[in-house]
């Protein structure tokens, strides 16, 4: 139930991509272009996943436990630190540059050609050399991993 | 209406996702260690392999459903199209977290971390759009 649970998600989370626009690259540039033909579109794909996870979030956590595991795992790190601020500011120059994340990349995977894959495999890329530098830095892999059952 | 409508049902399904993957498996939404954890190690291969399929179907389900909203848009050269995926996953691997984990789930339980992380790439992603267009002229 736990890996089903997983996939129904995932394709629930990519078909509000594709509906909220977020899968077209050049929606996603029209919303970060302030100085240009500004596209409020993506203000109201946030405002409607916010809005519905903040309404959500206290009545689930509210329970003893989720339905299909012991515990709720949830981010336990509180500092806002130069790995936080550094991290965001390199991802969002990323992303700026090409208007693609991670999320609708992965949707794009099979429909949207070569680059996406070569995007993908870069991305991925990435994420391995920060784990390799991470360990040969701290000993250990990323502190966003050490995540704890109360948040 | 329709340009408010529809984007706004997409966020609902986005929300309701999130709400359903916490509900069910305890877990956030998170897709750059979602996708991270597939092969970076950290266990619980499975649900991450399954959430990234589920992504993946939802793709092909779109191009049926939705032609137009998928596989188009991607208009940079290859070299830019690598360095973007470059920073993309090291800089929400060093930020732990994207636009799915800190910009929904993490806004939406009020984390300070996702709030400032939001703010942080929102800024940059927007600065860099202003000078590949208004400064460079493009890519």
């Amino acid at each position: 139930m736990h890996v089903l649970s997983g996939l129904v998600a995932g394709l629930l989370f990519g078909l509000g991509l594709g509906l909220g626009g977020m899968t077209d690259p050049r929606n996603v540039l029209g919303f970060l272009d302030f100085a240009g033909d500004w596209n409020p579109s993506l203000l109201w794909v946030m405002g409607g996943g916010v809005g519905v996870f903040a309404a959500l979030f206290p009545a689930i956590r509210r329970r003893s436990g989720p339905l299909f595991a012991p515990a709720f795992d949830l981010p336990a790190m509180r500092r806002i630190d130069r790995e936080l601020l550094a991290g965001s500011a390199i991802f969002g120059v990323g992303w700026g540059l090409l208007g693609l994340c991670p999320g609708p990349a992965i949707v794009n995977a099979l429909v949207g050609g070569w680059k996406v894959l070569l995007f993908l495999a870069a991305m991925a890329a990435g994420m391995g050399f920060h784990a390799l530098w991470q360990r040969r830095r701290l000993g250990e892999d990323a502190p966003c991993e050490h995540l704890g059952p109360d948040a | 209406m329709d340009g408010i409508l529809v984007p706004l049902v997409g966020g609902v399904t986005i929300g309701l996702a999130s709400s359903f993957l916490l509900l069910a498996t305890g877990k956030i939404a998170g897709i750059s260690g979602i996708f991270a954890g597939t092969f970076l190690g950290g266990g619980e291969r499975a649900w991450r392999a399954a959430f990234v399929a589920g992504l993946v179907a939802s793709g092909l389900l779109l191009a049926w459903w939705r032609p137009g909203a998928v596989g188009e848009g991607l208009e940079a050269p290859a070299s830019v199209v690598a360095a973007a995926g470059l920073l993309v996953g090291f800089g929400s691997r060093l930020g732990c977290g994207c636009t799915s984990g800190h910009g929904i789930c993490g806004i939406g339980r009020l984390s300070p971390r996702s709030l400032v992380a939001t703010a942080t790439f929102m800024t940059t992603a927007a600065l860099t759009v202003f000078v590949v267009r208004h400064v460079l002229g493009g890519l």
